[in-house]
C-alpha cells in the first residue's frame, strides 16, 4: 500500500476514533455524579450500544437490516462520484424503484418464486437506472447540472409515490401503503428470531459491492468511469465516449439505489410505504464519503452507521439519548470530509514534498 | 579562470550559498548533497535535464519543501527558511513554471495581492495600488499596462507581471523557474533585457533553463545538475553548449538530428477546405487545405494563436469541423469520433499535455494503456489484462527512459518531462499510420529532445506520415521536409527548410508572404 492509499484508510478511522472522543466528552459531561459515577455511566452507554447492536441474535439481524439499504444507496452515490458525477438523487430513485418493484410484485401471483424474486429486482433497478439516468442524459446533452436535476427529481419522485399510495395505489384504512405484494416475490429469510426476520437481502446488497469493486477496478468500463472522472479531456483525448460514460454511470447508481428500495420493499416490509425511503438514499451520501467511494470502505461504512443506529435504542436505556448517535455520525463525516483537518490534528500536514 | 568556491570568510560577498542541501522523495534523492555559491548581483544559471532536482532544489531555498539536511546562508546568515513568508522576509522571490495568477483580475491587482495597500476601514485602495505598481513597472523598466485583465494578456506579459510581483514584496534575489519555457523566441529576447537590467539595478538572478543557448546569452556563472547531484559549476565564459550538454547528460549528445533524404510514399492525409472555430466560437482555422504523405513530416509553423491548436483538435477529433473534408487513408473522418480516428491508425501528441495527453492521478501504466484500454492486449472480453498492461508498460518505460522507471507511480509524481516521455511512448506505440504531433518537446531538455526527434525521424523512416505542429523553429527547420506557415487560421506559404532560413520564417509567421519576407531581410 503507498502512502495516499495508507490515508484513504487511516483518514475515516482517525475520524471515528475522534468522534467517539468527543461524544465521550458529551456523554461524561450530561452524566450525575462523581467523576467516578460518569465514568461507570460512560462505559454503560458504550457497553449497552455495542450489546444493541451485537448483543443478541435479534440485534444482529436488527444491524443487517439497517445497513443492508445503506450499502446500496452508499454504493449508488460512490460510483457516481468516481465518474466525477454527484448523485443526490439516490432517495428519489429508491423511492421509485420501490414503488415501480411494488406495483410488479403485487400482480406477480401466478409467477413461481424463482422467476418473481429476480423480476421484481430488475424492474425495481430499470425504475431506479431510468429516474437517474434522465439526470445523466441532462447532463450529457444540455450541460445541466446533475445535483440541481436530481434534487428536483426526488422531489417528483416524492409526489409521485405518494400520489400512488395515497390515490389508485392505496391498499385502504388510511395508511399511505400499497397492497402486499404476492407471497412469490417475498424474499425468502435468510435468519428469524422470535417474531423478527431477515431476509437474504444482505447477500444481494454484498454482492452488489463486489460486483462494484470488479467493474471499477478490473474491467475497462471501471477505466473509462475513473479516467471521465478524473479528467473528462484526456478521457475524451483517448477515445472514451464522456457523455455516454456519464448516462451509464448515472444509470448504473440509480439502479443500485432502485434496488436498494426493491430490497426494501421484497425482503422487509412487503409493500410499498410512503416513508420507505426515509433518508436513505441522503444517508448513501455520508455512507460513501466515509467509505472514501471503496466499495468495501462503504461494507465497513454501512456496517457502522447501521450498528450505531440500531445500538443507540438500546443506549437510551441507560439514560443517554439517541441523538448522541447523530453527534457521532455527524462529527464522523465532519471530519472525513476536512480530511485536511484530520491531517493538521495527526501532524501529516507538514509539507514533506507532497505538493 | 575556474569557478572559484568561496571559502567561508567569503560568504558575505554571495546572496545565495547553500551547502550539502539533501532532500528525499518517497521513490527518489531529489537533491543528493547539493552545493549551491550564488555571488551578489549575478545572473547565475542552473541548468540540468529534467528531473535533475533543479526546482526541488529552488523549492527548499523559497521554503515551499524543508530540507533533510544541509544548510542555506542568506548574504552570508545562516538561516532557516521554512516558508515562502520567510523566504520573502531575507528578500527571495520566485516566479514558478506555472504562474499563479488570478485571470479575472487586473495586472495592479494580482501585483499588490496579499499585500494590498488600504485605506480608510482598511478598504482596498486601488488608486494606490495601481500608482504603485507602474512606479515600480517604470522603475525596472517591465512595461504593462495596469488595468488590463490577466486572461487578456500574452504569456509573456504575465510573466513579467509575476517578476513584478516579486519586486513588489521587495525581492534582491529572484528565481525563475524555466521562464523561457512558454515564451516565444521575441519574447525570449525582451526577457533577457529585463534580467539585464534587474542585474544592473542590483539584483541577483537565479535562472533555471535547460536550453543552453540562454545560458551562455545571459548568464555569469552555470551550475549544471545531473540525478539531484551538481556535475559541474563554471563561469558562462569558459563554456560552450557542447561542454554543457555533455556535463548535463553524461556523455556525448548530438545537438542537431541528421536527416537522411528519402521520398515521401502515397497520400495518406488529405485536408480540403477546413474551417474550424474555437472556444468562443469564433474562426480560428479558415479554410486550410494539404496533405501529408507516407513516410513525409510537414511542418506547421506558427506563433501561438493562430489557429495551430484548433487545427490539431480538429483533425483528431476533438473540436467540431466548421466545413470542409478530412479524408484519412481513403476514408472522409470529417466526422469522426476521436477512438474512430485512433482505430483508424492516427495517433496523437497532444501540446496541452495536463489537460489532455494525461490522467495525472493514474499510474504510469493506466496512462499507458489510455486508448487502447478496452482491446487486445490491454484489455480481453471487457476485463482489463493487468498482466499485459504492466509487462507493456515496463517495457515502454525502459525503452523511453521514462524516469523513475516505476510503472504504479501515479503520473502527477513525475516530473513534466518524464510525463512527456510517457505519453510519447504510448503514442509512438500504437504503430500509426500517421501521428499529429504538437509541441512534442516544449519544458523538455536536451537529452529527451534528442530523443524524441529521432524517434520522430524512425517514424518516418518507417512510412508514417508526421503533421508536426511546433513553436520551436528550429524543430521545424531541422525535422520538417516541408513547411506550412500559419497566421491567423490561414496558410501564408509552403516552404521547404533548405529555401528559407529562420528569420524569413519568423517574418512569414507574423503575417508576410515568403516573397515579402525575402526583401524584408534583405534590408
Ligand atoms: N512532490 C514530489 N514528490 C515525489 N517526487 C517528486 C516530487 N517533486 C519532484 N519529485 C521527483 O524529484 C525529482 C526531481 O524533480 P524536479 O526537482 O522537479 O526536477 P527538475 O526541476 O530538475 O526537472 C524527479 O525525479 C521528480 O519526479
Ligand atoms: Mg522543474
Amino acid at each position: 500500500m503507498n502512502k495516499k492509499q495508507w490515508m484513504r484508510v487511516a483518514i475515516p478511522i482517525i475520524s471515528i476514533i475522534i468522534s467517539l472522543l468527543i461524544a465521550s466528552i458529551i456523554i461524561i459531561w450530561i452524566g450525575e455524579g462523581s467523576f467516578t459515577d460518569r465514568i461507570d455511566f460512560l462505559v454503560e452507554a458504550y457497553t449497552q450500544l455495542i450489546k444493541g447492536a451485537f448483543g443478541n441474535k435479534t440485534a444482529v439481524m436488527n444491524t443487517i437490516i439497517k445497513m443492508t439499504p445503506l450499502i446500496l444507496t452508499g454504493l449508488a452515490v460512490g460510483f457516481g462520484f468516481r465518474a466525477g458525477v454527484f448523485n443526490i438523487g439516490a432517495e428519489g430513485q429508491m423511492a421509485m424503484g420501490a414503488l415501480t418493484a411494488t406495483i410488479f410484485a403485487v400482480n406477480a401471483a401466478s409467477l413461481p418464486s424463482f422467476i418473481a424474486i429476480p423480476l421484481t429486482m430488475i424492474v425495481g433497478m430499470l425504475a431506479g437506472a431510468v429516474w437517474a439516468g434522465i439526470a445523466g442524459f441532462l447532463k450529457a446533452t444540455t450541460g445541466a447540472h446533475e445535483v440541481i436535476s436530481t434534487i428536483m427529481l426526488n422531489w417528483i419522485a416524492y409526489n409521485i409515490t405518494n400520489w400512488a399510495v395515497t390515490g389508485p395505489f392505496n391498499a385502504g384504512g388510511g395508511i399511505p401503503k400499497s397492497p402486499e405484494i404476492a407471497s412469490s416475490a417475498k424474499l425468502p429469510n435468510l435468519l428469524t428470531s422470535q417474531a423478527s426476520f431477515m431476509s437474504f437481502g444482505i447477500l444481494i446488497a454484498i454482492t452488489a459491492a463486489v460486483v462494484m469493486y470488479i467493474i471499477l477496478y478490473k474491467t475497462s468500463m471501471g477505466y473509462e468511469v475513473k479516467a471521465v472522472g478524473f479528467n473528462p479531456f484526456a478521457a475524451e483525448y483517448g477515445g472514451i465516449n464522456v457523455s455516454k460514460n456519464i448516462i451509464v454511470t448515472m444509470a448504473i447508481s440509480g439502479a443500485l439505489a432502485g434496488l436498494a428500495g426493491t430490497l426494501e420493499a421484497t425482503g422487509l416490509y412487503y409493500r410499498f410505504y410512503g416513508t420507505l425511503s426515509s433518508g436513505k438514499g441522503f444517508d448513501g451520501i455520508s455512507i460513501a464519503l466515509i467509505g472514501q467511494n471503496n466499495p468495501f470502505g462503504i461494507l465497513a461504512a454501512s456496517l457502522l452507521i447501521g450498528a450505531l443506529r440500531t445500538g443507540s435504542n438500546q443506549m437510551q436505556f441507560a439514560g443517554v439519548p439517541k441523538h448522541i448517535v447523530m453527534i457521532i455520525q455527524s462529527i464522523i463525516i465532519f471530519l472525513v470530509a476536512a480530511e485536511r483537518m484530520v491531517m493538521t490534528i495527526m501532524g501529516w500536514n507538514k509539507k514533506k514534498g507532497a505538493k | 579562470m575556474p569557478f572559484h568556491i568561496p571559502q567561508e570568510e567569503e560568504y558575505k560577498d554571495y546572496a545565495v550559498v547553500m551547502k550539502g542541501i539533501v532532500k528525499q522523495f518517497p521513490k527518489v534523492l531529489a537533491n543528493d548533497n547539493v552545493d549551491l555559491y550564488i555571488k551578489r548581483g549575478e545572473i547565475h544559471a542552473i541548468v540540468g535535464e529534467n528531473g535533475a532536482g533543479k526546482s526541488t532544489l529552488m523549492n527548499q531555498l523559497y521554503g515551499l519543501y524543508n530540507a533533510d539536511a544541509g544548510k542555506i546562508l542568506i548574504n552570508g546568515k545562516e538561516i532557516a527558511i521554512d516558508n515562502p513568508k520567510d523566504a520573502i522576509a531575507v528578500g527571495i522571490g520566485m516566479v514558478h513554471q506555472h504562474f499563479m495568477l488570478v485571470g479575472p483580475l487586473s495586472v495592479a491587482e494580482n501585483i499588490v495581492l496579499g499585500d494590498e495597500p488600504t485605506k480608510k476601514f482598511n478598504l482596498f485602495d486601488l488608486k494606490r495600488a495601481r500608482r504603485e505598481v507602474k512606479k515600480i513597472s517604470e522603475e525596472y523598466g517591465l512595461k504593462v499596462d495596469v488595468d488590463a485583465k490577466i486572461e487578456d494578456i500574452s504569456v509573456g506579459t504575465q510573466q513579467r507581471v509575476e517578476i513584478l510581483k516579486t519586486l513588489f514584496r521587495g525581492a534582491d534575489i529572484l528565481i525563475l523557474d524555466e521562464p523561457t519555457a512558454v515564451l516565444t523566441p521575441q519574447e525570449t529576447e525582451e526577457l533577457f533585457v529585463v534580467l539585464r537590467n534587474l542585474q544592473n539595478d542590483g539584483k541577483t538572478i537565479i535562472f533555471i533553463t535547460h536550453k543552453l543557448n540562454e545560458v551562455i546569452a545571459v548568464s555569469n556563472n552555470v551550475t549544471v545538475m545531473r540525478g539531484g547531484k551538481v556535475t559541474g559549476q563554471i563561469p558562462t565564459k569558459e563554456t560552450s553548449t557542447r561542454e554543457l550538454a555533455n556535463m548535463m547528460v553524461g556523455r556525448e549528445v548530438l545537438l542537431r538530428v541528421e536527416k537522411e533524404k528519402k521520398e515521401a510514399g502515397e497520400k495518406v492525409l488529405e485536408v480540403q477546405d477546413l474551417k474550424v472555430n474555437d472556444n468562443r466560437d469564433l474562426p480560428a482555422v479558415k479554410g486550410v487545405s494539404f496533405d501529408i504523405r507516407k513516410g513525409e513530416i510537414l511542418g506547421i509553423a506558427g506563433v501561438a494563436g493562430n489557429g495551430q491548436s484548433e487545427l490539431e483538435d480538429a483533425l483528431t477529433g476533438l473540436r467540431k469541423k466548421i466545413a470542409g473534408t478530412v479524408t484519412f487513408n481513403g476514408v472522409d473522418i470529417s466526422t469522426a469520433t476521436p477512438r474512430d480516428i485512433r482505430e483508424a491508425g492516427m495517433s496523437h501528441i497532444a501540446a496541452d499535455r495536463y489537460k489532455y495527453a494525461m490522467v495525472k492521478e493514474f499510474t504510469v501504466a493506466y496512462n499507458i494503456a489510455l486508448g487502447r484500454h478496452y482491446k487486445q492486449p490491454f484489455a480481453d472480453g471487457g476485463f482489463l489484462n493487468h498482466r499485459k498492461i504492466n509487462a507493456i508498460s515496463k517495457e515502454l518505460v525502459k525503452k523511453f527512459d521514462v524516469r523513475p522507471p516505476e510503472i504504479q507511480l501515479s503520473a502527477e509524481n513525475l516530473s513534466g518531462g518524464n510525463q512527456q516521455k510517457m505519453v510519447v511512448a504510448r503514442e509512438f506505440d500504437y504503430n500509426p499510420l500517421c501521428m499529429v504531433v504538437s509541441q512534442p518537446t516544449r519544458g523538455l531538455d536536451i537529452g529527451a529532445i534528442e530523443f524524441i526527434h529521432s524517434t520522430i525521424l524512425d517514424l518516418r523512416q518507417e512510412d508514417v506520415a508526421i503533421l508536426l505542429i511546433s513553436m520551436e523553429l528550429e524543430e521545424i527547420l531541422s525535422l520538417s521536409d516541408r513547411i506550412l506557415v500559419m497566421y491567423e487560421g490561414q496558410i501564408m506559404g509552403e516552404v521547404t527548410p533548405d529555401e528559407v532560413t529562420m528569420e524569413e520564417l519568423g517574418l512569414m509567421m507574423a503575417g508576410s508572404t515568403l516573397e515579402e519576407a525575402r526583401s524584408e531581410a534583405d534590408e
